[in-house]
């Protein structure tokens, strides 16, 4: 009866672990079909991710035993390395890999979670967001998907341009839907929080795609049908759940480098750790990127949606807490 | 008393809300895809009792509430306090009607109780889960089948109404759940 007397056993029983392979193993089959090769990549890196709002976790490494320590990082995403295989002529590749993200701990999230990520060389947002939705349409029963733009998503359901209204105007619609009592300048914070309350709770089989640059991450700008600059990247939700992110990924080197250390800068001014940032990734993007889009999935978070779980760690053999 | 960052919140944690006293019902952490964090929270207002969910972002402190819960025994009605004794430390806490609202009717003098103090003084008290109350009045007694159906309204000592099947006689004493005010046995 006891937490302590039970936590050797599994947070997922065992029949949801049966269907947990079988997924994996559909979702390998589905690549296979495609004729998208299968790489395995390192988890630990010399560098870590540059994203202001994800914390990597270090690792002591030494080269020999009682050698010198040198910090290492484990990877929040496969991109950096999948990318330079891409540079390197790889042509279209997948990884089923485990990340790492320190502090991102909940019903949705654990430390150390399983993402499917995919590039497709060739590709254009459309394409990709077409064959991440046959991917969701192989594992879960079929739904309609919509597809809207992020800027139609907040006139829907806000009566808001999240790409024209003002900060304030911004901080005014959040203090309605959502008790907050903090201040922030940053318009992105005011956009997530009223995505991630008061939007994404209402999104079931959706993409929104064509986010607002400063949202861009590694995705190209591009221009939308009244010539307004949008960030090429794509976001799924199924029943309220964000399940995965996509770009038509970023090819220009120095572009590439300018937001490395805008990353770098804004981690500096938020207080936050320093980091090595990837130059390999740069110098790679030098040598050639193939015009590609990528997209990074949740594989637990499909998995819980497949068998109707409510916390990822009904659908992992040991969460955290029991690793 | 303590302060404590947003990612440090947790179920059961008591902090300070617009000057009252709240505890964490549940502690949900989200994160938008790229973004920072955010920390949604169901509180309970432990004065007012309301329930609603507030959103903290990483790096908001919060003070903590000098909050603790004391296993007391009630002593007496004076008429406008109750009385209770801690009898580890033979303090004594006057808690007035806001604190003890409709939990006056399960208490019994010296029979224990849980004390919510918020800066040594008495917020809200929570009878035992069970406790035990002689009827003073009902309608007479029906002698025979006792798992026939039926039930009719019974007054105990403390002016609690309960109902209670129709075997059930004045001087009896009943056993009855606190949390939900239901007949549980003849004690």
């Amino acid at each position: 009866m006891s937490a302590v007397h039970n936590s050797w056993q599994p947070t997922a029983t065992i029949q949801n672990l049966q269907r947990r392979a079988e997924i994996l193993s559909q979702i390998r089959a589905f690549f296979a079909k495609r004729n998208v090769m299968e790489v395995d990549t390192h988890l630990l890196s010399h560098c870590a991710v540059s994203d202001p709002f994800i914390d990597s976790m270090q690792v002591n490494y030494q080269s020999l035993a009682g050698g010198d320590i040198t910090p290492m990082f484990l990877q929040t995403s496969p991109e950096y390395a999948m990318k330079r295989l891409l540079c390197a002529g790889s042509g279209p590749i997948y990884q089923l890999a485990k990340v790492f993200r320190n502090g991102e701990s909940g019903r949705r999230h654990n430390p150390e979670f399983t993402l499917l990520e995919w590039y497709q060389t060739g590709f254009n947002l459309p394409q990709l967001m077409q064959e991440v939705e046959a991917l969701i349409q192989s594992i879960l029963p079929y739904q309609p998907f919509e597809y809207i733009s992020y800027r139609d998503v907040f006139q829907r359901t806000l009566q808001l341009d999240p790409f024209t209204a003002s900060l304030a105007e911004l901080k005014s619609a959040c203090r309605e839907q959502v008790e907050a009592s903090f201040e922030d300048e940053d318009r992105d914070t005011w956009l997530n929080l009223l995505m991630s309350h008061f939007i994404e709770p209402q999104l079931n089989a959706t993409f929104v795609h064509s986010y607002p640059p400063s949202q861009a991450a590694l995705a190209k700008i591009t221009q939308d049908d009244y010539g307004t600059p949008i960030a090429a990247r794509f976001e799924v939700y199924v029943q309220g759940i964000e399940l995965a992110n996509g770009y038509h990924e970023l090819t220009d080197a120095q572009e590439q480098q300018k937001r490395l250390k805008a990353d770098h800068d804004q981690r500096k001014q938020l207080g936050l750790p320093t980091y090595p940032l990837e130059m390999r990734l740069v110098q790679a993007l030098e040598h050639g990127l193939p015009d590609c889009s990528g997209v990074a999935l949740g594989v637990d978070r499909l998995i819980m949606l497949a068998l109707n779980c409510n916390q990822i760690r009904e659908v992992i053999p040991f969460s955290i807490d029991r690793a | 008393m303590a302060t404590y960052s947003s990612n440090q919140l947790k179920n059961g944690l008591k902090v300070m809300l617009d000057g009252d006293p709240c505890t964490m019902l549940d502690v949900e952490f989200v994160k938008p895809g790229k973004g920072q964090a955010f920390t949604r929270v169901r509180l309970r207002n432990l004065i007012t009792g309301r329930v609603w969910e507030r959103t903290f972002k990483s790096n908001e402190t919060l003070e903590g509430a000098d909050v603790m819960d004391t296993d007391m025994e009630y002593l007496y009605n004076d008429g406008e306090m109750w009385h209770f004794m801690d009898n580890h430390t033979f303090e004594q806490f006057a808690a007035d009607k806001n604190a003890v609202g409709d939990n006056y009717k399960w208490l019994r003098e010296q029979d224990k109780a849980t004390i919510t103090l918020w800066n040594g003084n008495p917020i809200a008290i929570t009878p035992a889960n069970f406790v035990e109350l002689e009827v003073v009045e009902t309608d007479p007694g029906v002698k025979g089948d006792t798992a026939q159906g039926g039930s009719k309204p019974a007054t105990l000592t403390t002016g609690a109404v309960v109902r209670v099947p129709l075997f059930i006689e004045i001087g009896q004493k009943l056993r009855i759940d606190t949390r939900t005010g239901e007949y549980v046995s003849r004690a």
